[in-house]
């Protein structure tokens, strides 16, 4: 029978990612064998992955797809107010998958984008998946590039793919995951196309077979380079181990309120450990 | 400056345009907040930007800006400075 040849994943082939086997390895039958759907899982990931996007992308689909959870998907914004965490296992590692409020953007101020802002400058995941839509992108490209300035650990999910390919939109993935120096892997999260292969970029980036470099948008001032480098040195003394400096200088030059404040009342080398430590605690208690 | 007939290139403010008239920012006149949510929904300058939909009063209106609907009230629209026709 013709069956008998279809690539069916076999969890119990021990030879699916040796080198002689790349294109089996890394076809899309063998990696949906490899995810394991954990739900909410109380044991900590041997990761943390983010879950970032505008408003309306696609970011909690995707979350579900990987997690097994029914997170409420709905299309309007402001939906998911608080981050959510599940977790999911691929290969040999465990993720813990944190869905982020949806953002238009790092540097303006409402609650819940302080909580996606506030994760990803402090939180530190080992990996960020934009999830950006495709028929749209010029305008998400605005939250790639402010995420690209703070980590270089980001896998580009180019969602709605099937619903750009109705609208005639057709995209140079290569190009653009060249020109911003991370990967760029088209989906269609509501029919899990495209999902094999972004499981395996986040692999490459959090466990650093693939090193990113995502694209910098240069100073071009050199009074105001010296401005943000000044303060962000100051800013290192004040505040030991807080992490990048210069994007909170930045804000501080800029005039951002909640920065301000939380420089002036010490809360801001806290953020990081509140973040992370945030789900803990839950547990804890 | 207001007033004038709109022709290609002639300057003025967003709220200005008539359904299906195209321009390019040129400037925003408003500070803090809410400047930094009109620059992060794409509106820059040398952005274009068209009329896409009226409300009866023309307030709000629904403006096309790189591929996706922004709507905004005619105060907000007010401090978008424009020219018209396409960069």
């Amino acid at each position: 029978m013709a069956g008998a040849e279809l690539p069916t994943p076999r969890a119990d082939r021990p030879d699916t990612q040796g080198p002689g086997l790349t294109g089996c390895g890394s076809c899309a039958f063998a990696n949906a064998a490899n995810l394991t759907k954990l739900g909410v899982d109380p044991g900590r990931g041997d990761y943390i992955a983010a879950v970032a996007g505008n408003p309306n992308t696609g970011k909690s689909t995707v979350f579900n797809a990987l997690t097994g959870l029914r997170q409420h998907v709905g299309n309007w914004p402001g939906k998911t107010v608080a981050r959510a965490e599940g977790s999911f296992q691929y290969r040999d590692y465990r993720y813990t998958l944190v869905d982020l409020p949806g953002t238009y953007s790092l540097l303006s101020t409402s609650g819940d984008e302080d909580i996606a802002r506030d994760f990803l400058l402090f939180g530190r995941p080992d990996v960020t998946i934009v999830v950006v839509d495709a028929t749209r992108l010029e305008r998400n490209l605005n939250l790639v590039l402010q995420i690209l300035q703070i980590t270089d650990r980001v896998v580009v999910a180019l969602n709605l793919m099937d619903e750009a390919g109705r609208h005639g939109i057709t995209i140079d993935v290569r190009h653009l995951a060249r020109e911003l120096g991370v990967p760029v892997v088209p989906t269609s999260a509501r029919n899990g196309t495209g999902l094999p292969e972004l499981l395996e970029s986040v692999e490459q980036v959090a466990n650093g077979t693939v090193v990113t470099k995502g694209v910098r948008v240069q100073q071009r001032d050199a009074r105001l380079e010296r401005a943000v480098s000044t303060l962000a040195r100051r800013l290192a003394d004040e505040f030991p181990g807080l992490d990048n400096t210069r994007w909170v200088a930045l804000r501080l030059l800029e005039g951002d309120p909640s920065i301000e404040r939380a420089v002036r009342d010490g809360t801001l080398g806290g953020l990081g450990h509140g973040a992370r430590l945030a789900g803990a605690a839950e547990e804890a208690s | 400056m207001y007033g004038v007939s709109m022709a290609t290139g002639a300057a003025g403010t967003l709220d200005q345009l008539g359904r299906g008239d195209r321009a390019t920012v040129t400037a925003l006149d408003v500070e803090g907040a809410q400047r930094r949510r009109l620059m992060d929904l794409g509106l820059v300058p040398g952005t274009e930007i068209r009329v896409d939909m009226t409300s009866p009063l023309g307030d709000p209106t629904a403006y096309l800006v790189r591929g996706s609907l922004v709507v905004l009230r005619r105060s907000q629209a007010r401090c978008v400075h424009i020219e018209l026709g396409e960069a």
